[in-house]
């Protein structure tokens, strides 16, 4: 069982009080009707599914119900980094550099 | 009796407390101390078990939990059985019932024994060259005769009484292995102030080295060193002790899982300590002391009765005081077997010949032996076993000659195999080492270090300085001083060995010289493995079974991984180990199930109302984890007939229905109109204050996601309603466009699904029934018409009644808070019981909404069902310039023609009720492939219209009205007619009374 941070609670916590709520930073357009076919189809079912630094949302939903985003390394199963919702996308860079 | 096998002055066992335990029924006496395994040698019993395919003759190879051959079931009563367990490890007490497995009629004579006899037939992978042919044979003969042939002994038939535990437990250091490593990591960690916690699978520490009589410590015994060690350790008050206790699964972020075996060595367990306690503990460093394991040598008949590792053999004398036999043959490629074999030597065991394959000059603890009068023979190998319930003697070739020796007992040794189990598991990588010819410890993955036997460190010396350092690091001390070591004498370090077949089982002869004894593999299956094609070790692995059975190889995976190695013409290390997975012994069933069984499986969620359901003799039905009334039956009646009366009578008069499990969810705020016109298809805007609306609530992708009706209760509250099921992710799903989408939106989100209790009452005579309870609220059809909502009082206690129906008739759904349910409902019942109001459960609900052609979500829909394809297309806003869904129903796919639709279905025979489910054809009885045309989603018999009512998807149903469809179902294919989904009064009159 892992332990996750909650960036809102700032504690490390059991794996259970989480839920996952998929890849994170996937931007809902202010103009959802003026999508393409193709946009749509990017924004609703295209993931990146990486092997190596996943960026994705989590809920802390046995606790206090917020949701957040994280940086995981899919191969280690590492949490690299928690951060708020809204918050930038942290770079690449600096989190491979945190790699085990 | 004792066992005659007994050496006095040996062994830690009480001898002053006899244990009486049966084996096949045979009675015998151990001694308390004793395992099941020294207790049956002590009693000269080496013939345990039957191997499992070829059930040939097996006895004891190993004295730890290492064991592959000596599985026996363990018995207490009926329901207190327990298959596959490790005489080795199985801690004997008195009453103990053991029985052998793989045998019958007995274990002397069994007749499965034919398959060594034919064992031609049975070579690596013989289930996918001997069953393939031919298909039809297979579910008739091959696959019942391998049911009955595979598997080991026989689980409990009965539930199992016993209680299992779990524990959380956080520390600062994890110590796995309490041997003279973890024990001298644990004594150097005492009375740091750091939490420690140590584990070791045995009853008593420092098992390794109690049965070595040899190495002194400082001039004293081992046993004085370790003494010394535990006392400290146990007296610490930082380390907490836990012995029985396996570390059998090494987790991401340092958690191990552990399983204490609490009552199993208990003649009479306690009857409130459970049986097994899982401990899942989350340590910030984790130290690894887990030891090595011997290797057996793989020669002709290794694994016949008596043919035993030669530490299982000093074990078994110098911690149970017993001999093996009383002339004992040594096999070996290393040095430690000696000094098994002197210890043998020196306890009055005849030792009539060491046999070390290796070649050169000897050793000095090998000079030593022959000074003792042993004979030694050098580069040589044992040819041929002879006996065969028990070794009788052993036929050595050295140089082209043979010779023959009497014996009752062979320990062999091919060298020690670093315990790597739990360091794979944590993501370590291996690494070979090229010199001592053994996998070791590579890079962490984890705050983990290894230390001692399992680390390759060979020496006591550098041992302990190796766990003194390790301790500093696991408990953050920067303590320089360098460790005490004592001065170590007589010591016999694990060195050199050998890993795969011995000079007689070599490719070219096709003896049987086994590598993994407990699936039967020889070194002849997995070079046939080789030679038929499968080169990767995995591939070998699974093609031969080798080191898949429950001791995963322990003994016998480096020696299947050399001779494929060998046959493939590679390295070791290019070859590769195969992974190591957990749990690293077995851990039983009720140790992972745990408290999570019957009424604790899931909770079980029920209404104020539901104890009055029960009194009332309502059968009852699980929806999600909430028990629901289904139908009340009176007199008899069976569910057809209950659920007729009920729907005729809440036609004709009324019904009362507890409706509490609804999702309910408060939407507030300066915003919630607009929130909730982004995540309902509808417009909320105009919903005036006291009224109600329908409400659907897609996915992005244009999907049905959940349905319900919600009120208006002021400019900025909505009471949203949910099904039953759906509450949770509803919640979730708009708290998800809340937090993450919309977060400008001034609205809070609160789930009140157990706040209001919420009674329906439904027919002609609803307001005559309930009108005197209320106050506060106009109750006149024209102050409260259909779909509006009032606050006020019923029966003094407030409440939202809601002016709605899910039965086309008039009704009403009063929530109540919950407390109050079933005082209100109690209330109400006592005015309509006696004008015939009845009540009516979830089967009757669901007939009385599809009469009307109500939809359920998760029903008539399936998450490929939009709005429009529900016949819905009147709910969506198209105004709105976005909502959850709208994009995802412009997408060509959903607006194509031909998509199924919702519709009616009539049977035409006027009384066949379809079967939900079934397939839906435009053919009557067509041969070959057939188009199917659609399914139906629900079917019901309705007692008002005197005749079936179903709900179908049908592909472009809505222009298929009138239309001929077939139905075909087991005995015979139905003709049904496509039409409108609503029966009964399709103007919708009865709704307003």
């Amino acid at each position: 069982m892992l332990l996750i941070r909650c960036p809102y609670c700032e504690q490390d916590l059991p794996e259970l009080e989480f839920a996952n709520a998929g890849e994170a930073h996937v931007v809902r357009s202010s103009d959802m009707v003026g999508l393409s076919d193709e946009e749509f189809e990017t924004f609703f079912f295209i993931r990146e599914n990486p092997k190596g630094i996943s960026f994705e949302r989590w809920r802390h939903v046995h606790g206090c119900g917020r949701f957040f985003n994280a940086a995981r390394d899919t191969v280690s199963d590492t949490f690299l980094l928690t951060y708020k919702a809204g918050e930038p996308k942290p770079s690449l860079d600096d989190l491979e550099g945190q790699k085990k | 009796m004792t066992g005659s096998n007994r050496i006095a002055g040996y062994g830690e066992v009480s001898r002053s407390k006899p244990v009486t335990f049966t084996f096949d029924g045979k009675t015998y006496q151990g001694f308390e101390g004793d395992t099941l395994a020294s207790a049956l040698l002590a009693n000269g019993v080496h013939l345990v078990g039957r191997s499992f395919k070829y059930h040939r003759p097996r006895g004891f190879l190993s004295a730890g939990p290492e064991e592959p051959n000596a599985l026996v079931g363990i018995s207490r009563d009926k329901t207190r059985s327990q298959p596959n367990v490790r005489a080795t490890i199985q801690e004997l007490y008195d009453g103990l019932i053991a029985e052998s497995q793989n045998r019958w009629p007995s274990l002397t004579f069994d007749v499965g024994a034919v398959n060594d006899r034919f064992s031609r037939l049975f070579p690596a992978g013989f289930y996918y060259k001997t069953f393939m042919w031919p298909r039809s044979a297979w579910d008739k003969l091959y696959e019942p005769f391998i049911r009955r042939a595979a598997g080991l002994g026989h689980s409990p038939t009965e539930a199992d009484p016993d209680r299992y535990s779990n524990r959380y437990a956080h520390c600062d250091l994890l110590i796995v292995g309490g041997g003279l490593s973890g024990l001298t990591a644990a004594s150097e960690a005492a009375k740091s102030g750091k939490s420690v916690i140590l584990c070791d699978e045995n009853p008593v520490l420092g098992t390794g080295l109690r049965s070595d009589l040899r190495t002194k410590f400082s001039g004293k015994s081992a046993r004085v060193h370790l003494n010394k060690l535990i006392e400290t350790v146990r007296s610490a008050e930082n380390i907490q002790v836990l012995t029985r206790t396996t570390a059998f699964s090494y987790l991401a972020q340092n958690m191990v899982a552990l399983a204490e075996r609490v009552t199993e060595h208990q003649a009479s367990p306690e009857s409130d300590a459970p049986r097994e306690r899982l401990w899942q503990v989350r340590a910030q460093k984790v130290i690894l002391a887990t030891g090595a394991i011997e290797r057996h040598m793989v020669f002709d008949g290794n694994d016949k009765p008596g043919v035993m590792l030669a530490n299982a053999a000093q074990t078994f004398l110098a911690r149970y005081g017993v001999a093996v036999g009383a002339k004992v043959g040594v096999y070996t490629a290393t040095d430690t077997a000696y000094a098994a074999a002197i210890a043998l030597h020196q306890a009055g065991i005849q030792v009539p010949v060491i046999v070390d394959a290796r070649s050169g000059t000897l050793s000095a603890i090998g000079e030593e032996a022959r000074l003792l009068g042993i004979k030694v023979v050098n580069n040589a190998f044992i040819k041929r076993v002879n006996g065969r319930l028990r070794v009788q003697s052993m036929v050595v070739e050295h140089q082209g000659t043979r010779e023959t020796f009497d014996v009752d007992a062979i320990i062999t040794s091919a060298g020690w195999t670093p315990s790597l189990h739990l360091f794979s598991q944590s993501r370590g990588k291996v690494a070979w080492d090229q010199e001592t010819r053994r996998f070791l410890p590579g890079d962490y993955a984890q705050e983990c270090q290894s230390i001692g036997a399992c680390n390759g460190t060979d020496t006591i010396a550098e041992l302990i300085s190796e766990a003194v350092s390790a301790a500093r690091w696991g408990i953050g001390s920067r303590a320089r001083a360098k460790p005490k070591i004592p001065e170590i004498e007589d010591e016999v370090p694990a060195s050199g060995g050998m890993i795969g077949a011995d000079k007689g089982a070599g490719p070219d002869n096709p003896v049987k010289a086994f590598v993994d004894f407990q699936n039967d593999v020889t070194a002849k299956d997995i070079r046939l493995a080789v030679k038929e094609g499968f080169h990767s070790i995995e591939h070998v692995k699974r093609y031969t079974t080798t080191g898949m059975a429950t001791d995963q190889g322990k003994t016998s995976n480096l020696h299947g991984l050399a001779i494929a190695a060998e046959a493939l013409g590679k390295d070791i290390p290019e070859v590769g180990l195969t992974t190591f997975r957990a749990p690293y012994t077995p851990v039983s069933f009720g140790t992972f199930v745990n408290h999570n069984k019957g009424e604790l499986f899931d909770p079980t969620r029920k209404t104020s109302i539901h104890d009055w359901a029960v009194e009332q003799g309502a059968a009852f039905e699980p929806v999600s984890l909430w028990q629901r009334a289904w139908y009340f039956p009176q007199d008899g009646e069976d569910m057809h007939a209950a659920v007729a009366r009920e729907c005729k009578t809440t036609r004709k008069i009324a019904g009362i229905f507890d409706a509490s499990t609804l999702g309910k969810i408060e939407v507030v705020g300066p915003d919630a109109a607009e929130f909730m016109n982004r995540l309902y298809t509808n417009s909320w805007t105009k919903l005036g204050v006291g009224r109600l609306k329908y409400g659907i609530m897609c996915r992005e992708d244009g999907f049905i996601y959940d349905d319900g009706v919600v009120g208006r209760l002021g400019e900025n509250r909505f009471h949203v309603t949910t099904t039953t099921g759906g509450a949770p992710r509803v919640l979730n799903h708009m708290e998800d466009y809340l937090q993450t989408e919309f977060p400008d939106l001034k609205v809070w989100l609160t789930s009140t699904s157990e706040q209001w209790a919420v009674i329906a009452v439904n027919g002609p005579k609803a307001r005559e029934i309930i009108a005197p309870l209320v106050e506060d609220i106009d109750f006149s059809p024209d102050a409260l018409p259909h779909m509006s909502v009032r606050e006020g009082k019923i029966c003094g206690v407030p409440t939202r009644l809601f002016r709605m129906s899910f039965t086309g008739e008039m009704g009403f759904e009063i929530n109540v808070p919950s407390n109050y349910g079933r005082a209100v409902w109690d209330a109400i019942w006592d005015r309509g019981a006696p004008i015939g109001m009845v009540p009516y459960g979830t089967e009757t609900m669901h007939v009385l909404r599809a009469e009307k052609g109500y939809i359920i979500v998760g029903q008539d829909t399936d998450g490929t069902v939009t709005p429009h394809d529900a016949g819905l297309s009147w709910a969506i806003a198209k105004s709105k310039p976005d909502f959850v869904g709208k994009r995802g129903l412009e997408r060509p796919d959903l607006k194509a023609d031909g998509r199924p639709q919702l519709v009616g279905l009539k049977s035409l025979d006027g009384k066949t009720v379809l079967e939900e489910g079934a397939q839906i054809t435009n053919r009557m009885n067509p041969s070959g492939p057939v188009d199917i045309q659609g399914f139906v989603t629900s079917s019901y018999w309705s007692e008002t219209l005197q005749s079936p009512v179903a709900m179908a998807l049908v592909n472009g149903g809505r222009s298929k009205m009138g239309e001929t469809l077939f139905v075909p179902m087991v005995n015979e294919t139905h003709k049904v007619e496509v039409c409108d989904t609503v029966f009964l009064d399709k103007e919708g009159g009865r709704v307003h009374g």
